[in-house]
């Protein structure tokens, strides 16, 4: 991984939250994995620069965004799920049926365990996840 | 910490005290957000199009550089302000969230303080909770089930891999986080730091230091 050891060119996503050191930042750990998950599928060549910016810069401009840009990583996640339906990876329908199976498999898990999808009573067999 | 396969002799568990605070009732529960990057995680995973554990290494890189520095901030205010510091002890959770750093709700924080008799090392032996609010998202090692039972089995062994080690007679205490009450190391302020601002003094703070995995810097470093 030595693309880690220096910046991705995602760093400079149009309106990404930022320290005056150009370093990202994050309120939630949501959006480091969604900022990390994207460099990596970046750094994988899924797609480029320009769609990417694309995509995001016409999520984060849709009307019913907060003025003060606090929802400003769910454009983020909006733009790369709308990047990967696009290119035929996944669906909506999909990816909105995993989205509640991992909620399901949260309710379910005892306190203190690692929050695994196959602990969605109603999942199928699938391989496991990790806790946060 | 070191990935060796090092078999340290459990020479002081009579020093080594172990507090679980396991029993609370509360539900886990992931917002749409949350559940949702898992969901595209989980499917990306699944095509063979993304690799979990790059992921972590590229959220690390980013993540380590940024998240500490609010933890950072809350001791060096806990070393100047006698005050904060005592309603840090009594009320971690609010002490914080005074400074603006909140985390989701229901969870509690807990301020753990060194002395020169204990020192707090801080694990998650059940999977990875971690006090994000003021130390950004996990470093790997903490999320690996090497540090999270050896932590509790041996952690003086362990500190000796991180490069700390602490004379014999002090004392280890090792806080096993939930996902509801987390942890926050608060490290012995340095010698030689006497009128030092806020400022200069978060500096000296590590994320390992916070974790208890580290001591706060010497002044020198600074020089």
């Amino acid at each position: 991984m030595s693309q880690c050891e220096t910046s991705s060119p995602l760093v400079q996503s149009p309106g990404l939250p930022s320290t005056e050191n150009g370093e990202p930042v994050f309120a939630e750990p949501w959006q480091a994995q969604a900022f990390g998950l994207t460099v990596h599928l970046f750094e994988r060549g899924l797609f480029s620069w320009s769609e990417w910016a694309g995509h995001l810069s016409h999520q984060v401009h849709r009307p019913e965004r907060a003025a003060d840009g606090s929802d400003y990583f769910e454009a983020w996640v909006a733009a790369l799920t709308h990047l990967l339906v696009e290119k035929g990876i996944a669906d909506e329908a999909s990816v909105f049926a995993l989205q509640q199976s991992w909620q399901r498999a949260a309710e379910a898990t005892p306190h203190g365990r690692p929050i695994e999808l196959s602990n969605d009573p109603m999942a199928k067999p699938r391989q496991a996840g990790n806790c946060l | 910490m070191s990935g060796q396969d090092h078999h340290h002799d459990h020479d002081h568990p009579h020093d080594d005290h172990h507090e679980h605070a396991h029993d609370h009732d509360h539900e886990n529960h992931y917002s749409d957000m949350q559940a949702r990057v898992r969901a595209l995680e989980t499917l990306l995973t699944e095509k063979g199009l993304v690799d979990p554990a790059a992921i972590d290494a590229i959220v690390e890189t980013y993540e380590t550089k940024v998240g500490p520095r609010n933890g950072a901030r809350v001791v060096a205010t806990a070393w100047s302000d006698p005050d904060f510091a005592d309603w840090l002890k009594r009320d971690a959770t609010a002490a914080i969230s005074s400074l603006g750093y909140t985390g989701r709700q229901g969870e509690h924080m807990r301020a753990v303080f060194n002395t020169e008799e204990t020192h707090n090392l801080v694990v998650c032996t059940l999977c990875s909770c971690y006090p994000w609010s003021v130390l950004g998202l996990p470093p790997v090692w903490y999320k690996a089930p090497a540090y999270r039972s050896r932590a509790v089995i041996d952690p003086r062994g362990v500190l000796s891999e991180f490069g700390l080690d602490l004379p014999e007679e002090t004392k280890i205490r090792v806080w096993d986080s939930t996902a509801e009450l987390r942890y926050l190391v608060v490290p012995v302020r340095p010698q030689g730091t006497k009128g030092w601002t806020v400022e200069q003094l978060a500096d000296l703070v590590t994320r390992d230091s916070m974790i208890g995995t580290g001591l706060a810097r010497q002044p020198e470093v600074l020089r």
